[in-house]
C-alpha cells in the first residue's frame, strides 16, 4: 500500500476529528449553495441575518489560527507581554462599537470601497480603497496558511509544510466559490461554537488533572512550586521565570537585547539599564494601538456589519461579539502557561516549525500517559478547532477579497453593464484566482510566527482603514484628497515597515527561505545598531496612525473647497436612526442629482 | 419628488444634525475614555510600580490577573452601558422629531 504511506504514524482519533470538521464544513457550504441565488445573497447574505447568527459568524470568522494556536504559543514563549494580544483582539471591538459599527451600517453599502465612493462621490477613491482590501487580506491569509501547514504536518507526520497549505487552501477556495457569503454565514457561526468547545473542554480536563490556571502561573516564582502542581525542568532556551511572568519580558525587549549583544561586555549592563524598559514601554503601546485600532479596520470583519438589518442591530451584534470572543480568549493563555510547566521540550522547536505554536495541539496528548485514548481524543478535538480556525478566517478573507475584486473591480470598473449571471461567474473566478495567490504566499512564511504576522495585518489596517472610517464618520470637513492621502501614506508606511521586518527575519532562516531572502541579511546588522528603528518598524502603529490622521486633517483643510456638496445629508444618513426614513430620501435625491 | 413629511424641515436643519452628532459622540467619547484609562494605564502601572503589580493574588501576579482575566468583564460592562444609552438616545431622537 505505497499510496497510503503518508498515513503511517497517524493517530486515528486526531485524524477522525479533523476529518469530520472539514467534511461538515464542506457539506454545509454545498447545502447552502443551493439556497443562495442572487448576487445580494452572495455578497451580504440578503442583509437579513439575525443578531445571534451574525455575532456567532463574526466571532467564528475573527478567531483565526493566530487566536487558536498562535496566542497560546506566544504566551508560552514570551509570557506576560503576549497577553496583550488576546486582550486587544477582544477589546478592539469596543472602538468599533463606539465609533463605527452603527453609522457604517446605516450608510448601507456592500463593501468598504462602496462606502469610500459613496461618502466622497469619487470612483477614484474606490480604487484606492480596493487596494487595501487586498493588501490587508493577503497579509492576513499568510498566517492562516502557516496554521494549515503546521496542523497538517502534525496530523500527518510525513507531510511537507507546503502540502498542507495547498490542500487546505484548495478545499476552502472551492467551498467559497460554490457557496458564497450565505453559506459562509452559517458555516462561520457553526465554527465559532466548534472553536469554543475545542479550546474549553481540553483546558478544563487538563486543569482537573494537572492543577488550575492560577496554580500553574504561581509555579513561575523563585519561591518554588506549590503543592499539587507538577513541573518539569525548564530547558535552556526557555525564558527565566522572573522575565517570563513580569511585564517587559522577552517579546518587547528583543530589539534592545540584540543591540546589547553586539556591544563590548562591560558596556552592556549600563546600556540595558538605560534603554531596556523605556523601549519596551514604547513597544507595548505601539502594539496596543495596532491591535485596538486594527480591529476596527479589518475589511473581512467590517463587511459583516452590512449583513445586519439596521444600525441598532449592528451595535447589538458588536456587543455580543465582544462577549463571545472575550470568553474564548481567556483560554488560549492557559494552554501556554500549562505547556510551559509540563511540555518545556517544545521550546527547543522542531526543524523549521516553531515548537511553541504547536502547544495547543500537543499538550492534550500528555493525558495519554494516565488515561489512554483520552489524550488522543482531546488532541483530536483541538486539531478540529484549529481546522475550524484557519478555515473560517480564510474563507471570510476570501469572500471579502473576492467581493472587492468581483464587485468593485469587475462589476464597477471593468464591466458596469454586466448581468447578474455574469457577476456570479466573476465571483467564482475571482475566488479561485485569490485563493491561488494566497496559497502561493502561504508557502513562503513557514519561519515566521503566526501571531506576529496577524499583528502586522492589524498594524496595516490600523493605519489605513481605521483613520478613514473614523474620520469619515465623525468629521464632515474631510475631503476625498485628504482621506486618500492619509490612508495611502499611513497604510503604505505600515506595509513597508512590516515587510522589511519580515524580510530580515526570513533572511535568518536556515532553510530554503534564508537563501531566497539572503539579500536582506545586512538589515539585521543595522537593526542591532538602531534598536529603536527596529521597534518602530516591527510595531509601526505608534507613528503610522497619527501620521495618517494628521495628513487627513491637514490635506482636508487645504482642499476644503472640495467637501461634497450634500455633506449634511450624508451625515444625517450616517447618524440619524433608521426610523426617520432618511436613507430612502437620500437615495432618491442622489439618483436625481448626481446622475448615476 | 416624494411628498414632504411635516417633520422634514426640522430634520434637515443644521441644528438637528449638530445636536444629533454631538450627543452620540459625547456618549462614545465618555465610554472610550473609561476604556483608555484602563488600557493605557496598565503599562504605566507596570512601568512605575513594578513591585505592586508583581504582588501575588491567588497565584497570579496582580498585573496578570488584571490583564488576563478581569479586563474582559470590565470591557463588557462598558459596552453594555453604551448600548443601553445609545439605544435610549436614538429612541429619544425619533420621538422628538415625530412629536
Amino acid at each position: 500500500m505505497t499510496t497510503l504511506a503518508f498515513l503511517n504514524g497517524v493517530d486515528p482519533w486526531i485524524f477522525a476529528f479533523s476529518f469530520v470538521t472539514v467534511a461538515a464544513t464542506i457539506w454545509m457550504g454545498f447545502r447552502s449553495a443551493k439556497t443562495s441565488k442572487t448576487a445580494s445573497d452572495f455578497f451580504v447574505a440578503g442583509r437579513s441575518v439575525s443578531v445571534g447568527w451574525n455575532a456567532s459568524a463574526i466571532s467564528g470568522e475573527y478567531l483565526s489560527a493566530a487566536s487558536f494556536m498562535g496566542v497560546a504559543g506566544m504566551v508560552m514563549s514570551s509570557g506576560y507581554d503576549a497577553l496583550w494580544y488576546p486582550v486587544c483582539y477582544a477589546c478592539g471591538y469596543l472602538f468599533l462599537l463606539l465609533f463605527i459599527a452603527g453609522p457604517l451600517r446605516r450608510f448601507g453599502a456592500y463593501t468598504i470601497p462602496d462606502f469610500a465612493e459613496g461618502r466622497y462621490d469619487s470612483p477614484v477613491f474606490r480604487k484606492i480603497a480596493v487596494c487595501f482590501v487586498l493588501f490587508i487580506g493577503f497579509f492576513y491569509t499568510m498566517p492562516q496558511m502557516k496554521g494549515a501547514g503546521t496542523v497538517l504536518a502534525y496530523i500527518f507526520p510525513g507531510m511537507p509544510y507546503w502540502g498542507g497549505v495547498v490542500l487546505v487552501g484548495t478545499v476552502i477556495t472551492l467551498n467559497v466559490a460554490l457557496g458564497g457569503m450565505k453559506g459562509i454565514t452559517l458555516v462561520q457561526a457553526f465554527q465559532y461554537w466548534i472553536k469554543l468547545f475545542a479550546i474549553t473542554v481540553p483546558v478544563f480536563v487538563l486543569m482537573a488533572v494537572y492543577g488550575l490556571y492560577n496554580g500553574h502561573v504561581s509555579a513561575n516564582t523563585p519561591a518554588g512550586v506549590p503543592a499539587g502542581i507538577e513541573r518539569k525542568a525548564l530547558v535552556e532556551k526557555a525564558p527565566k521565570d522572573d522575565k517570563w511572568v513580569a511585564p517587559f519580558g522577552p517579546l518587547t525587549t528583543k530589539a534592545v537585547n540584540a543591540a546589547a549583544a553586539v556591544l563590548p561586555a562591560e558596556e552592556r549592563p549600563a546600556y540595558l539599564a538605560e534603554h531596556q524598559k523605556p523601549y519596551s514601554l514604547l513597544y507595548t503601546y505601539s502594539l496596543i494601538i495596532a491591535l485596538v485600532c486594527g480591529t476596527a479596520g479589518l475589511p473581512h470583519i467590517l463587511v459583516r456589519f452590512y449583513t445586519n438589518p439596521d444600525g441598532v442591530a449592528a451595535k447589538r451584534t458588536t456587543m455580543w461579539v465582544m462577549i463571545l470572543i472575550g470568553v474564548f480568549y481567556v483560554f488560549p493563555p492557559v494552554f501556554g502557561v500549562i505547556g510551559r510547566n509540563l511540555m518545556p521540550e517544545l521550546y527547543t522547536g522542531l526543524a523549521g516549525i516553531k515548537g511553541t505554536d504547536q502547544v495547543v495541539l500537543k499538550l492534550p496528548t500528555l493525558l495519554s500517559e494516565k488515561y489512554g485514548a483520552l489524550g488522543s481524543i482531546l488532541s483530536g478535538i483541538t486539531c478540529a478547532g484549529a481546522f475550524a480556525a484557519f478555515m473560517s478566517t480564510f474563507s471570510g478573507l476570501l469572500v471579502s477579497m473576492t467581493g472587492a475584486l468581483a464587485h468593485d473591480v469587475y462589476g464597477r470598473m471593468l464591466r458596469p453593464q454586466a448581468t447578474q449571471a455574469e457577476r456570479l461567474v466573476a465571483f467564482k473566478f475571482a475566488a479561485v484566482l485569490i485563493g491561488g495567490v494566497a496559497i502561493g504566499l502561504g508557502c513562503f512564511v513557514e519561519p515566521l510566527e503566526i501571531n506576529f504576522m496577524v499583528g502586522q495585518a492589524f498594524a496595516i489596517a490600523a493605519a489605513s482603514y481605521f483613520p478613514l472610517l473614523f474620520m469619515s464618520v465623525w468629521w464632515r470637513g474631510m475631503t476625498m484628497k485628504g482621506a486618500a492621502t492619509g490612508m495611502l501614506s499611513g497604510g503604505l508606511c505600515a506595509l513597508i515597515a512590516a515587510a522589511l521586518t519580515n524580510f530580515s527575519t526570513l533572511a535568518l532562516d536556515k532553510g530554503p527561505m534564508g537563501k531566497v531572502f539572503a539579500g536582506f541579511a545586512p538589515l539585521n546588522g543595522f537593526w542591532a545598531q538602531h534598536p529603536l528603528l527596529r521597534i518602530l518598524c516591527e510595531q509601526p502603529a505608534i507613528w503610522t496612525v497619527p501620521l495618517s490622521i494628521g495628513l487627513m486633517v491637514f490635506v482636508s483643510k487645504a482642499t476644503a473647497a472640495s467637501v461634497p456638496g450634500d455633506i449634511r445629508m450624508k451625515m444625517l444618513v450616517l447618524h440619524a436612526p433608521e426610523d426617520l426614513g432618511l436613507k430612502q430620501e437620500y437615495i432618491q435625491e442622489h439618483s436625481h442629482g448626481a446622475g448615476h | 419628488m416624494p411628498t414632504p413629511t411635516p417633520h422634514d424641515d426640522r430634520v434637515h436643519s443644521e441644528e438637528f444634525l449638530h445636536t444629533l452628532m454631538r450627543r452620540q459622540l459625547k456618549l462614545s467619547i465618555a465610554c472610550a475614555a473609561a476604556f483608555l484609562v484602563v488600557l493605557l494605564g496598565l503599562p504605566l502601572a507596570n512601568y512605575f510600580a513594578p513591585a505592586l503589580m508583581a504582588t501575588r493574588v491567588f497565584g497570579f501576579t496582580l498585573s496578570w490577573l488584571v490583564l488576563g482575566v478581569l479586563f474582559f468583564p470590565a470591557v463588557w460592562s462598558i459596552s453594555w452601558y453604551f448600548i443601553r444609552h445609545s439605544i435610549a438616545l436614538e429612541d429619544d431622537e425619533v420621538k422628538s422629531v415625530k412629536r
